[in-house]
């Protein structure tokens, strides 16, 4: 089974994966209960500026704006770019993180991956599902089916965090869930240029922001990941989970990790956002037609109040 | 201004109706031959679209409602189905959550016209309280909805606001835990809230027929503020404001549209695609955009019970708004200076907003403060000072005259005394 490029060593590429996770895990797990004391300094209440020594923001970093092809009026998922992105979450993303919203009958849209009917099944049939209770009162595994949605790498968030000190979070709505501020002026700007692709920066640049020398001030605890991207803090669990030649693409594209980051983005777009294309499509079709209504309303009025002084 | 209604019946079937139950000849009278000061300007559509949102938003509500979960364990599932799985899901949901907002924008809008022009002076008192009493509903609507996807911010937004009952003395504890249902934020409150949430809408709707009832018994105010004179100064509600009317929404629809379709999650905040989790508290909790103002407000006083009075303070202020402003010229027109604090405070409204979606730390503490301090100083004392200060400048005789000079056909405006 080729289709979809299982990748050739699945368990060393786990093992690795997630020792290094659990290191890291530990070494930021002082970091997160310290960031939790600030936010209860921060909240409503006995007021003022808590008066905390820590002058870093983060992000410390802003991330790079790529082009999308989902972006502006007419954007449109590429639908290559989606399959790539697709293989990139399945051979290494998986390992520890869930798309539980996404079905398997999702990747046959066409504004989307655009799948075959048989290539689904034959996708889903590769997953084991656990299902019933039977009439014993037994659950039982069977093969996916396209009505299935992606089984996540756990059953429940506590294995989930007992393997790696912290449940790696789902990828469904990652693409919305996350974005770094853009300040006042940008917002405004955003407004009238539609800028709505600050997840997929947001991911693209976090994938990519490993293994840059620490801004002056930071101390990266020993196992710890430095990533300037990252949203509350200098420093992530997730260990890089991307290296160039990873992921052996088909179509001839860059086997980098800036290519790998740039599909898996889209794909997650994708995920958290599977009707853009025909929303986009429709609010074409609605301005326009709102555009000669207000016309069609804007000479009725005139006519009408032609006659009178006003 | 209503008078009786000039409606004649044509039809058999009419004529029986309007012996029994004179309905037609109520919306002929309301919505048809019901005079309109032939000067309003476009800030006066608002009413139209305001009326037009509510009726949407209960339209894409009740959608809504149908396939929502209220209970913690799958109200967001059941807000991700709704957004993947449902036919035109997707567009519902954005339509109702962006509707939201552009409600607001359009009630903030028409609130800022009332005190531009005066709408809220002498006859119309009663009609702009229960203009506030809207408010209030919306807040309350509002509030409850953006809990019900049970996102982080969901959760945490009513943490945050929930608590402040707690700081009532002697029986704070108790009035919160008993809005909650519990010890905590959670299930049970998310099912009251959706319960209300779907109840405050119609309680809106009754408030909306009694303000637009009080509206055509005082009559529009208008941009020259001075009182309609004679029939002249009038023009027939349709087809002169249907039309303008109609010609407002469709524009403001392309805005909402806009939104919708392109930048659905503009205004929302990313951490409501994350699961409520009460164990993870939010880096910066801030509510939507329509209520930073009030947010900086509430964060300005350190004090959290002076915090809560001066939140609820701010909007209990506006019912008593015809009463402090002492002028009894209506129009910012005719006022030179109140004209210039109106922008002031318009500005000082938009600062207070800014400073909302910021950490209350430093320097935006102190500027919030200050912002605080000067939005109750312009109710409570400049606008009773100015208007037994100010010199109003003269105004026209009549809504005609002054549109006559306007247009040239007629001598330019000269002293009268027009409002009052």
């Amino acid at each position: 089974m080729s289709l979809f490029g299982k990748d050739t060593d699945p368990v060393t590429r786990t093992a690795r994966h997630s020792l290094i996770a659990m290191i890291a895990a530990i070494g930021v797990g002082l970091g997160a209960s310290q960031a939790v004391a600030e936010d209860e300094g921060a909240g409503h209440g006995d007021g003022a500026a808590t008066g905390q020594a820590e002058t870093l923001h983060y992000p410390l970093e802003k991330p790079p704006l790529l082009d999308w092809s989902f972006a502006g009026v007419f954007g449109k998922y590429d639908r290559a770019q989606l399959q790539r992105g697709f293989q990139v979450y399945r051979q290494v993303c998986s390992q520890c993180h869930g798309i539980k919203y996404v079905a398997f009958r999702n990747l046959a849209d066409p504004d989307g991956l655009g799948y075959s009917e048989e290539q689904v099944a034959a996708l889903a049939a590769e997953y084991e599902i656990t299902d019933g209770p039977n009439e014993s009162g037994d659950m039982f595994t069977r093969p996916g089916r396209p009505s299935d949605r992606f089984p996540s790498p756990f059953p429940n968030e506590q294995a989930a965090a007992a393997v790696y000190g912290a449940a790696p979070p789902d990828l469904s709505l990652m693409a919305k869930a996350r974005g770094a501020p853009r300040g006042p002026l940008w917002t405004v700007i955003d407004f009238f240029t539609q800028y709505q692709e600050a997840g997929p920066n947001y991911i693209h640049a976090l994938l990519t922001g490993y293994g840059q020398e620490p801004h002056a001030g930071v101390t990266v605890p020993p196992g710890g990941n430095y990533n300037p991207y990252f949203l509350s803090g200098p420093v992530i669990a997730m260990p890089p989970p991307l290296a160039d030649g990873d992921v052996t693409y088909s179509d001839g594209s860059p086997q980098t990790v800036d290519q790998y980051a740039t599909d898996v983005s889209a794909f997650l777009m994708w995920t958290a956002e599977p009707h853009l294309v025909a929303r986009k499509r429709l609010g074409f079709q609605v301005i326009i037609f709102l555009a000669i209504f207000a016309t069609l309303m804007y000479l009725t009025k005139r006519r009408v109040w032609a006659a009178v002084a006003h | 201004m209503e008078g009786h209604s000039t409606y004649q019946p044509r039809s058999g079937g009419a004529r029986w109706l309007e012996r029994r139950l004179p309905i037609i000849g109520l919306v002929h009278s309301s919505f048809i031959a019901y005079p309109t000061p032939r000067n309003l300007n476009y800030w006066w559509t608002f009413g139209a679209i305001l009326t037009f949102m509510l009726v949407a938003q209960i339209v894409t509500g009740i959608v809504l409602a149908m396939h929502y979960v209220s209970a913690g364990s799958m109200a967001f599932d059941s807000v991700e189905a709704i957004m993947r799985d449902v036919n035109w899901g997707w567009l519902l949901r954005y339509l109702h959550a962006n509707g939201a907002s552009v409600f607001f924008f359009a009630v903030y809008i028409h609130m800022f016209r009332g005190m531009y022009y005066g709408s809220y002076k002498e006859p119309r008192e009663v009609l702009w309280i229960l203009g506030v009493l809207i408010l209030l509903l919306m807040i309350a609507t509002a509030f409850m909805g953006y809990v019900l996807p049970w996102g982080q911010m969901s959760f945490w937004a009513a943490t945050v606001i929930t608590n402040l009952f707690s700081a009532i003395p002697l029986v704070g504890e108790s009035v919160t835990m008993w809005l909650w249902g519990g010890f905590a934020v959670d299930s049970a409150t998310l099912n009251r809230f959706y319960s209300l949430h779907y109840l405050l809408p119609f309680m809106i709707a009754g408030v909306v027929a009694l303000h637009i009832w009080a509206l055509h018994v005082a009559g529009q105010n208008n941009p020259l503020g001075i009182d309609v004179k004679s029939k002249e100064d009038t023009l027939a509600f349709t087809p002169y404001a249907t039309i303008k009317d109609t010609f407002a929404t469709v524009l403001f629809l392309v805005l909402f549209a806009w939104l919708v379709f392109f930048l659905p999650n503009y205004l929302g905040h990313p951490d409501n695609y994350i699961p409520a989790n009460s164990l993870k508290t939010p880096a910066h909790i801030v509510p939507e955009w329509y209520f930073l103002p009030f947010y900086a407000i509430l964060r300005a006083i350190p004090n959290k019970l002076l915090g809560v009075i001066a939140l609820f303070a701010a909007i209990a202020v506006l019912f008593f708004l015809p009463w402090l402003d002492t002028s009894r010229v209506r129009s910012a027109v005719f006022r030179p200076i109140y004209r210039q604090f109106f922008w002031i405070f318009a500005l000082v409204c938009l600062g207070l907003g800014y400073l909302g979606s910021q950490p209350a730390e430093g320097g935006y503490i102190i500027a919030s403060r200050i912002l605080t301090a000067y939005y109750f100083l312009h109710f409570l004392i400049i606008l009773p000072v100015l208007g037994l200060i100010e010199r109003p400048k003269p105004r026209p005789a009549s809504i005609t005259e002054a549109i006559l000079a306007k247009s040239g056909h007629g001598a330019p405006a000269h002293a009268a005394g027009g409002a009052s």
